[in-house]
């Protein structure tokens, strides 16, 4: 499809859907041109989507690599670029290249795993696509478990989906939190960190956590105190990004780039590099 | 393969044969300032000019360059590409160092997936150097493990009493000497004696530098975290200004923005030389992971003395050619953090 060979020039996605997940994410349905998908991925990888003149910027791909039909991007609105976004139109032309980085290990480490996800905020856009992915191939993996909050119940992302599809499917178990109380909610309430401490898992489990950074690191210390090995949790990394190919330099961390080493990393190979995410 | 030799005289022949089929680059003099420009006649070239302002490395990874260009439509976007065009062209007169320095940058761009921006420039370059004969107190080349005596390229020059010998080391190299080697002579055993000599006296002088035994020892990419958490940083960088001009004028500093230009008919992306030394290099819409000037220095260093070295079997990203020594506003450079956080009891 491509005619060049140059990573840095991206090809022409359109924008087939739009939908409104929380008052400042939307998810964007992208194909090619031809109706198809621009790239084939794996979990937990990105894509550096632009709007010429406005600016190009890394996203996780949300939607399952099973998914043939299309991509799909759910993007918070947090600045110039993502302000763009959010006002396209269903018919609007980006571009798109990709994919970038390393996924989660679905087809070896996690295979035979329990698995535990647990995400906060828009961090359930890289997760989207990794429990999509693990849904489609249910009988490689243990058991499911998922922890979800937000800061309220409008802010849940893909709420309606995770209702009427993950919370309908016999081993997984979905736990939905929100930070404060609110009229029409009677699930959990309270911070995600201390919700995954409350519910004790197992800890056999394989987990993986994406949110905020102190979401993070405030879940996995409570991972830990419940016997949890940083070897057993995974998590993604987010830095500002041009290339995406670990040339320009602005992802290096380390002797890692995230854009080619990452975005997963295993929290033991965090502990190997200079706090500096 | 065969030295060939040219009296300094018969220099500008040289030069316009080679000039005649394709762009010629020699460090030369304008405005009190040597650098690698385009020859000409007229052109007040500068041989002896140990180490030209900004390095060669513009020549392969210019300061800016044209990626693709964006129509846009409506909702509908079209890319074309028109990267700037690559010809044919030849660097002559280029430092051990700077030779070096372009190992360093193919190691980035020439890596999966390849720059091929950068790809087609090294192609179609062929690099001439030049052995140093009188190096500065602010060069420490040996310490990477450099001759300046014996400098690498595709063809390699000593200027010794008036006489430049000129010896091809690569295929390239030799298709170049083939087509200016009628204006020259074949070099002898007396003329291969005569460089020999030189080589020697230049090590001599070499060894007498100040920083000709600068120690590298504790910097082999492993001590990392060691090194990171040094409370010798802060000292070090104190005064530092973040102007990143240090970057600027280095030969192996390769970090890029990528930016757009919208001139009303289309929008222009376009590549240019970044500054880790920047604050807003790392920022993002919820803040930087770097935020004082302490952060954005220890990446410089760290990543030319460390990092590197820890994703490049041991080479390192500095090739001592001394440029920011001489530059920096407030005289702090890497051979200061070598010393301060070096030897064999690391940070
Ligand atoms: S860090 Fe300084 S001495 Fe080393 S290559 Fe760069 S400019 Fe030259
Ligand atoms: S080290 Fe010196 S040249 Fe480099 S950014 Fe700081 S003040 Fe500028
Ligand atoms: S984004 Fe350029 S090195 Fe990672």
């Amino acid at each position: 499809m491509r005619e060049t060979m140059e990573a840095l020039i991206p090809t022409i996605g359109v924008v087939t859907d739009v939908r409104v997940d929380t008052p400042d994410v939307k998810t964007f349905r992208v194909n090619s041109l031809d109706g198809g998908i621009p790239f084939d991925h794996m979990p937990g990888q990105c894509a550096m989507l632009s709007i010429p003149g406005v600016g190009e910027a890394m996203f996780s791909i949300t939607s399952s690599p099973t998914n043939k039909e299309y991509k799909e991007f759910s993007i918070k609105k947090c600045g110039c670029l993502t302000d763009w976004l959010h006002q396209m139109e269903v018919g609007q032309q980006i571009t798109i290249r990709g994919p970038y980085g390393h996924a989660f290990p679905v087809d070896t480490e996690f295979v035979g795993k329990d698995l535990l996800f647990i995400a906060g905020g828009i961090g359930l856009a890289p997760l989207h696509s990794v429990i999509n992915y693990c849904r489609h191939y249910r009988d490689r993996y243990g058991s499911i478990d998922i922890v979800y909050g937000s800061r309220s119940k409008d802010d849940l992302v893909d709420y309606q989906e995770i209702l009427n599809e993950w919370c309908t499917e016999e081993g997984i178990n979905v736990y939905l939190t929100i930070d404060r109380p609110q009229e029409g909610w009677d699930g959990h309430v309270g911070f995600v960190p201390n919700y995954v401490k409350e519910l004790n898992f197992d800890v056999n489990k394989t987990a993986v956590i994406c949110g905020p950074p102190i979401m993070i690191k405030f879940t996995l210390a409570g991972l830990q105190e419940l016997g949890f090995e940083k070897t057993q949790v995974y998590t993604t990394m987010e830095l500002r990004m041009k290339c995406g190919i670990g040339k320009c330099g602005r992802c290096n961390i380390g002797d890692k780039y995230v854009c080619k080493d990452g975005p997963v990393f295993r929290c033991d190979q965090l502990d190997e590099l200079p706090n500096e995410y | 393969m065969m030295m060939y030799k040219i009296n300094v005289d018969r220099l500008p022949e040289l030069y316009a044969k080679m000039a005649e089929s394709r762009a010629l680059y020699l460090p030369i003099e304008k405005n009190d300032q040597v650098e690698f420009h385009p020859w000409n006649a007229d052109a007040c070239v500068r041989l002896d000019k140990l180490n030209t302002a900004k390095s060669a490395k513009d020549l392969f990874f210019p300061q800016t360059e044209n990626l693709m260009k964006f129509k846009m439509q409506g909702k509908n976007i079209s890319i074309e590409e028109n990267r700037d065009p690559v010809e044919p062209f030849v660097l002559f007169g280029v430092r051990a160092c700077d030779v070096r320095s372009f190992d360093v940058l193919d190691k980035v761009f020439l890596a999966d997936p390849v720059d091929t921006f950068y790809q087609s420039r090294r192609e179609n370059g062929v690099v001439i150097s030049m052995a140093c004969h009188e190096p500065e107190e602010t060069c420490f080349c040996h310490a990477f493990g450099i001759d300046a005596a014996d400098p690498a390229g595709d063809i390699s020059c000593w200027m010794v009493e008036g006489t430049l010998y000129w010896k091809p080391l690569t295929e390239k190299g030799q298709a170049l000497t083939e087509t200016v080697s009628a204006l020259m002579e074949q070099a002898g055993d007396q003329d291969q004696a005569k460089v020999e000599e030189s080589q020697k006296a230049l090590h001599a002088v070499m060894e007498k530098l100040p920083l000709y035994d600068l120690d590298l020892t504790g910097f082999d990419g492993d001590h990392l975290l060691e090194k990171f958490n040094s409370e010798k940083w802060a000292k070090l960088s104190e005064a530092c200004l973040g102007c990143g001009s240090c970057t600027f004028v280095c030969p192996t500093c390769q970090c890029y923005d990528i930016r757009d230009y919208d001139n009303g008919h289309g929008v222009q992306r376009y590549r240019c030389w970044d500054s880790c030394m920047y604050s807003d290099f790392t920022m993002m819409a919820h803040g930087t992971p770097r935020k004082t000037q302490l952060e954005k220095f220890r990446q410089r260093f760290m990543h030319k003395l460390v990092y590197f070295p820890s994703n490049n079997d041991g080479m390192y990203s500095c090739v001592g050619c001394g440029r920011c020594l001489t530059k920096c506003p407030i005289s702090m450079n890497i051979v200061k953090v070598i010393k301060a956080l070096g030897g064999e009891n690391h940070a």
